[in-house]
């Protein structure tokens, strides 16, 4: 999978370093835009507000003999139009944003429902839908894990994506409309992979959705953190997602259903029985340990 | 000048008394806003010190200095010395000694209560301080004080709340007594739109701290009495709302945000139309302005919990309202570029410090209306954006103005001028230091760096050493400032009464000599033409 491949060396996500990244979902690209479009609205108003200010400091100089129009107290008619004006850009930036508000709160149609819950500091994902039975938890991988301590002596560029890779990834498909569905088993967390535009805090007591669609295409490994202060490793509970092109999710789902259920054990000749429960029970360990 | 004031028939018994008495026992409100603003001074030290923590830490990726608890205990710490300890005590402090200068009041209205409300300010940060000392440290988590975060809270917990008690009680004292002595104690025949502006922005500060100190006072001892008497109003296991908490406590958190910078925009509107040697543009819409942005703080809450899982109505609401807010804002900032427009400008200290409000303040508003925006804030919330958002607005927005209200005033008050080359100097480095400090925060937060982490993937590495490096340098810089004032305290070149000669500011604290007498305007002064017209 070269997209995979691409989308891994990318790093965190498809940021440039210094501005959002466009990402992979039609609504990241929706909000990328109406950043980029929001952000160029200011900076014109700014050329033309600082413009005014800077042409003052220049022009109005008492060192270059200046002298104060003390009869410039007030003037109805520029008071009116400074403040019509930016009334008017003001719409013209929320019309737009509210559409995308529209189809962001639009959980309908998912096609996988998947429960996240926070843990300090840690994910837990359980799938629904196709995918039910399927339940796991995400937490920082060992070598980010022993070199982000306290005087580690590890180099954090020598370490792969340091902060920033999981033991075991959430796996989603492309082309699919998956909903989340976040709760929080002590304190708020918030689940965020930028590339995804999708944010949403995860509170005790309260279930919040959010959705998102990756563009077919577009699978590989995304990566985010926790955004809600949660404490001491608030900072080292990453969310790592790993997205399959439907086929490969398939494959990944039944993979994981069949190492979780000990059902097939009975289809099997008594003969290979004991031989197939060991393998049973060790399957079953890891998955355990991996809980 | 008809209110000259005649020191020679001051009474020997009006002279302050000598000794810790003075200061303990202060009722005179130019000695209670002094105390006030080198408290205010020492908070942004102590303030200013964890945040040097901070930034070292942040350094480099990898944990080097501090654990991951120490550091969460520096960043909740920071905001609150430098949110209750240094910028309100510091506009509490002008207002003491300029509101009753500039109206010709004799003192502040409740001399007393005056006391009370500054001594309350020592104790509660000792006790906040104390609380490093306690066995589990101190608070960590975050000075929004989310529950169930902070009710995991060890010791320091009862005594945080405890703290932000006091404080909360010395902030309505303060506003109390800003708004009986504004309404009672003004010149004969200065009307409330004759007010200089500073006053005016004061008296709606003072007006929005009596409406949501007592909120947070509520919301603290709610989460005191879920931590010790199990109630559970934000427990979701005992039928309580998290949620609940967030709402309480950002309809006091977004005018508590007003708070910080509404009487900046009073200083503003007193030191730029100074030295344009021009009256300030559309001074009544300035005040209408103001007014509105205060009205508008209290329904704009909701845009710090966009994240937190709103419906979409609240969404649309919350948005479209915070937005308006720039309308207003915009306002201020227009008629503020007006009153320069054909001026005859000069460059002294607090004009230099106005200049960088005005700009980076700007800068802070942008980014505000960015944050305003639902979709894109989803991406913003909780990430370094913000944090550079709400820094501009605070350090080159509040402090700025802050410290140009003391190079505006200190030559009233202590009757010296002070180094204009070290104040210059002072100026430049902090302005240089506080962009590199605070601009590369806004590319880390839309790179996507979260805020209040210790550690961070190397990706971000970059701009982080560059912040570090701007942090120390502001840091240090602000030590330029302690020289100056010290000493500017200790003498130097005589000021006149006027102080600005040749830029001739407007206003009645003009009139009395500098430095401004132990008791000023003990009868009541006749305003003449020119004055009203201010």
């Amino acid at each position: 999978m070269a997209a995979m491949a691409v989308a891994d060396s990318a790093g965190a996500n498809t940021s440039n370093g210094y501005n959002l990244p466009v990402g992979v979902t039609d609504m990241s690209r929706e909000i990328y835009d109406l950043h980029m479009f929001v952000f160029w609205i200011c900076v014109g108003i700014a050329v033309v507000v600082f413009g005014a200010m800077i042409y003052s400091l220049l022009k109005f100089r008492r060192s270059q003999g200046a002298v104060a129009d003390t009869s410039m107290m007030h003037s109805t008619k520029v008071e009116v139009i400074w403040t019509l004006v930016p009334v008017v850009i003001l719409i013209v930036m929320a019309v737009p944003a509210g559409e995308t508000i529209l189809r962001m709160e639009d959980m309908r149609d998912s096609g996988l429902s998947i429960r996240v819950t926070g843990y300090q500091w840690k994910w837990q994902y359980q799938y629904m839908d196709a995918g039910q039975g399927i339940n796991y938890f995400s937490t920082l991988s060992q070598d980010s894990n022993f070199a982000r301590q306290l005087h580690s002596g590890v180099d954090p560029s020598t370490v792969p994506n340091y902060l920033l890779s999981v033991d075991k990834p959430l796996v989603v498909p492309s082309g699919v409309k998956v909903r989340l569905l976040l709760t929080s088993m002590d304190v708020i967390h918030a689940w965020w992979i930028p590339d995804f535009g999708a944010k949403r805090d995860a509170i005790p007591g309260f279930i919040n959705e959010l959705w998102f669609n990756v563009t077919p295409g577009k699978e590989g490994i995304y990566r985010g953190q926790c955004a809600a202060l949660c404490g001491r490793d608030h900072g080292f509970m990453p969310i790592v997602v790993e997205v399959k092109t439907p086929d490969d999710f398939k494959k990944w789902v039944d993979a994981q259903k069949a190492a979780a259920a000990p059902a097939t054990v009975a289809a099997l000749a008594p003969a290979d029985r004991a031989s197939v429960d060991g393998q049973v029970l060790k399957s079953k360990t890891t998955l355990q340990d991996s809980n | 000048m008809a209110n000259t004031f005649d020191a020679a028939h001051e009474e020997h018994h009006d002279l302050p008394v000598a000794g810790i008495k003075r200061w303990l026992f202060a009722t005179n409100h130019k000695d209670i806003g002094t105390m006030y603003l080198v408290f205010s001074l020492i908070m942004f030290f102590v303030g200013g010190a964890m945040a040097m923590v901070i930034r070292a830490e942040l350094f480099q990726p990898g944990l080097q200095l501090v654990d991951p608890a120490f550091f969460n205990q520096m960043t909740t710490n920071h905001a609150l010395v430098m949110i209750f300890g240094a910028v309100m005590p510091a506009f509490v402090g002008l207002a003491n000694w300029m509101v009753p200068l500039q109206i010709g009041a004799p003192d502040m209205a409740l001399p007393r209560m005056n006391n009370f409300s500054f001594w309350l300010l020592p104790f509660a940060f000792t006790l906040l301080l104390s609380t490093f000392f306690v066995p589990g440290g101190a608070v960590a988590g975050g000075w929004t004080l989310y529950p169930p975060l902070a009710l995991q809270t060890g010791n320091s917990f009862p005594m945080l709340i405890f703290a932000i008690h006091l404080m909360g009680a010395s902030s309505i004292m303060g506003a109390i007594n800003v708004i009986v002595t504004i309404m009672n104690m003004r010149a004969p025949g200065m009307t409330l739109l004759q007010m200089p502006l500073f006053c005016w922005t004061w008296l709606i500060t003072a007006y929005l701290l009596i409406a949501v100190m007592p909120v947070l006072a509520g919301a603290v001892t709610m989460l005191l009495t879920d931590h010790f008497f199990k109630t559970s109003f934000f427990n979701a296991a005992g039928g309580g709302d998290p949620l609940m908490f967030e709402h309480i406590f950002w309809f006091f958190g977004h005018p508590e945000v007003y708070i910080m910078i509404l009487p900046a925009f009073g200083i503003i509107s007193e030191i730029l139309p100074t030295f344009s040697r021009k009256p300030l543009f559309g001074a009544t819409s300035m005040i209408y302005a103001t007014a509105s942005i205060g009205f508008l703080s209290f329904i704009v809450w909701g845009h710090h919990m966009f994240a937190d899982g709103m419906p979409m109505a609240a969404q649309l609401f919350f948005m479209m309202s915070t937005m308006l807010i720039s309308v207003p804002t915009g306002v201020k900032v227009f008629n503020w570029t007006a009153t320069m427009w054909r001026g005859s400008l000069s460059f002294e200290p607090p004009m230099l410090f106005a200049l960088g409000f005005l700009f980076m303040f700007t800068i802070g508003g942008f980014s505000g209306v960015m944050l305003a925006i639902v979709p894109a804030d989803f991406q913003y919330n909780n990430t370094y954006f913000v944090v550079a958002h709400f820094h501009y607005v605070l350090v080159p927005g509040a402090i700025f103005a802050i410290m140009g209200a003391v190079y505006y005033w200190m030559p009233k008050w202590t009757g010296n001028m002070y180094s204009m080359g070290l104040a210059k100097t002072h100026f430049w480095l902090s302005t240089i230091f506080v962009n590199i400090l605070f601009f590369p925060q806004h590319f880390l937060g839309l790179a996507g760096m979260p805020r209040r982490v210790p550690d961070y993937a190397v990706q971000f590495a970059d701009w982080n050493m560059v912040s570090s490096i701007g942090g120390f340098g502001f840091g240090l810089s602000q030590i330029l400032f302690v020289i100056v004032v010290i000493q500017c305290a200790r003498g130097g070149k005589k000021a006149t009464a006027l102080v600005w000669e040749g830029a001739r500011p407007t206003g009645l604290e003009w009139s009395i000599p500098s430095p401004a007498p132990y008791h000023s305007f003990t009868t009541a002064p006749i305003l003449t033409a020119a004055e009203l017209k201010h």
